[in-house]
């Protein structure tokens, strides 16, 4: 029993205080069961002997137990800088290619312009600076869900509540995504008498931006995106839906997952997008889920619990 | 001839580069300044029309430089911002700056910022009717037409209306509405303000769900755009 809270003390402390308890309880030891009992003078040789051995025991217990510790605290500590040596390295080919790629087209856009005016039509020139600035939009788009996500990562970032139309909140940003979604057809149903909830405004728009943008980057034109909110059992419940082909079943539980981009996805895109929705939900306490629906499509539900206000029920003034 | 002087303070040689040429090409006149301290100099020296003040500015805070100028100066003031500081936007424009841009911005955004602002401060004169396409405000009667057509309107509603629309362009923060609809007790309680915007929405918008007078500006506040 004594041996066993040697090696007990040993897996939680340092090896100082382990000798120390190894030593005390030799001494212990000694105390109770080697005679004369019940004090700490040892009488014969052999008992010497006895105590001796037991105290040698404790201590290689100690020492070994100890020894283990230190090595998987190695190991551990190892794995945490593989970790984020890995994440750096996929941050950085991930910046390489997804910034060069806009910065690219840019300074090529611009070196024709400046170069081979004579040569170029009007339409030639007007490509041109259209091509620059749907690369800049796209330089700029990444470079805000990089911010977002070492925003996450540094886990410094600040909620900044407030009551939420949760009405205005969906119409804001599907209008900000008219462009994107011209050739989608696009379902919108909230129940008329929505309470207000305690929300931050802007991380929830990103949420359902960054949701929309992806459905429209994984299915064809045509596509109906349904998106849905509703308080349910006092929580916020929020879905956005569509019904194209749904997820590989093999890859669904991976998507939230940083820089993780579907086998033979078309380029554009980091594997931010949906990292960035799972934290943000995550931040304000909620949870989101990704299921593929029975026929064709699939379902991205989040679920927040939150304050409430009732107050657009009262009749005015 | 010019349609006014317009004072830039941004550190960055490119983007004062980039507004000199685009504010110039439509009209104003353009100065600039690299620091907080020569912005400061140049407005009491040469005061200009409008300013546009970035926040990041190497000398002085830019929030410093916006108060010092408020001391005295009372023409518009822009302040131009990096994304995601949209504490940064509310405490600028609770000091006393008229609007926002945030970079990167679009060339149109800028110039429309520039005119409401200048508009506004050009417009001091009382006048009794506001005439919006589609919609009319008659100040002297308390009138609210949409398609010539009266629509009722609470006395919360007409009063966050009318201030909306008397600062046509220009960005009122939460709190500011707040302030000035409900009072000074009432601070806090942005509930009452999502709700009266909703219902207002429904009354004076074609289509309410996507309101194309009162502009949600997520986290700062409420737009009145023509």
């Amino acid at each position: 029993m004594l041996l066993g809270t040697v090696s007990i003390l040993a897996m939680f402390f340092d090896i100082l205080p382990v000798l120390t308890s190894a030593l005390l309880s030799a001494l212990i030891w000694d105390f109770f069961f080697i005679p004369p009992r019940h004090t700490l003078s040892v009488g014969t040789p052999e008992d010497r002997l006895l105590l001796l051995m037991y105290f040698v025991v404790a201590l290689i217990n100690a020492v070994l137990t100890n020894k283990i510790r230190m090595m998987e605290k190695e190991v551990k500590e190892k794995d945490e800088k593989d970790k984020s040596v890995k994440f750096y390295n996929t941050l950085l080919n991930s910046l390489s290619h997804e910034l060069r790629t806009p910065i690219t087209a840019i300074l090529g856009c611009t070196d024709n312009l400046q170069t081979n005016a004579p040569q170029l039509s009007e339409k030639d020139k007007s490509d041109l600076l259209t091509e620059i600035s749907v690369a800049s939009i796209r330089l700029n788009q990444q470079v805000e869900n990089l911010l977002s996500v070492s925003r996450l990562e540094a886990g410094v970032f600040q909620i900044k509540h407030d009551w939420c139309d949760i009405n205005d909140l969906i119409y804001k940003t599907v209008q900000r995504l008219d462009v994107n979604l011209q050739k989608y057809r696009l379902a919108v149903e909230i129940p008329d008498q929505l309470p207000l909830f305690w929300l931050d405004f802007g991380l929830m728009e990103q949420v359902i931006y960054n949701l929309i943008i992806n459905v429209t980057q994984h299915t064809a034109v045509e596509t109906l995106i349904t998106i849905q909110a509703d308080c349910v059992r006092d929580k916020l419940v929020l879905i956005v839906a569509d019904n194209g082909n749904g997820f590989p079943e093999d890859e669904i539980h991976k998507v939230f997952q940083k820089f993780y981009r579907l086998k033979g996805s078309a380029t554009g895109g980091t594997g931010l997008g949906l990292s960035i929705v799972k934290g943000f939900v995550e931040a304000h306490g909620g949870t989101i889920k990704l299921e593929n629906l029975p026929v064709c499509g699939s379902k991205f539900t989040i679920e927040i619990f939150t304050d409430k206000s009732y107050v657009n029920r009262i009749k005015d003034e | 001839m010019s349609s006014g002087t317009i004072l830039i303070i941004d550190d960055e040689a490119q983007i004062r580069k980039l507004l000199t040429i685009t504010l110039q090409s439509n009209g104003y006149t353009v100065l600039a300044a690299a620091t907080g301290k020569e912005g400061v100099t140049l407005t009491a020296s040469h005061p200009p029309d409008l300013v546009l003040l970035d926040l990041g500015l190497p000398d002085e805070d830019g929030h410093d430089v916006l108060k010092h100028l408020r001391d005295w100066f009372s023409n518009p003031i822009i302040i131009v911002s990096v994304q995601s500081s949209e504490a940064d936007i509310v405490k600028a424009l609770d000091n006393g700056a008229n609007d926002y841009l945030i970079k990167p911005f679009r060339t149109g955004e800028l110039l429309a910022r520039v005119r409401s602002a200048l508009r506004k401060s050009n417009s001091e004169a009382n006048i009794p009717t506001a005439n919006f396409a589609g919609l009319s405000i008659d100040f002297a009667n308390r009138v609210v037409k949409k398609e010539n057509v009266i629509i009722k309107l609470t006395v919360t509603e007409y009063a966050l209306l009318t201030l909306l629309a008397r600062n046509e362009g220009k960005v009122l923060t939460h709190h500011y509405l707040l302030n000035q609809v409900w009072g000074p007790t009432h601070q806090n309680e942005s509930q009452y303000l999502r709700v009266f915007i909703a219902q207002l929405r429904k009354k004076i918008e074609t289509d309410p769900n996507r309101p194309a007078r009162i502009l949600t500006e997520s986290g700062v506040g409420y737009r009145f755009v023509q």
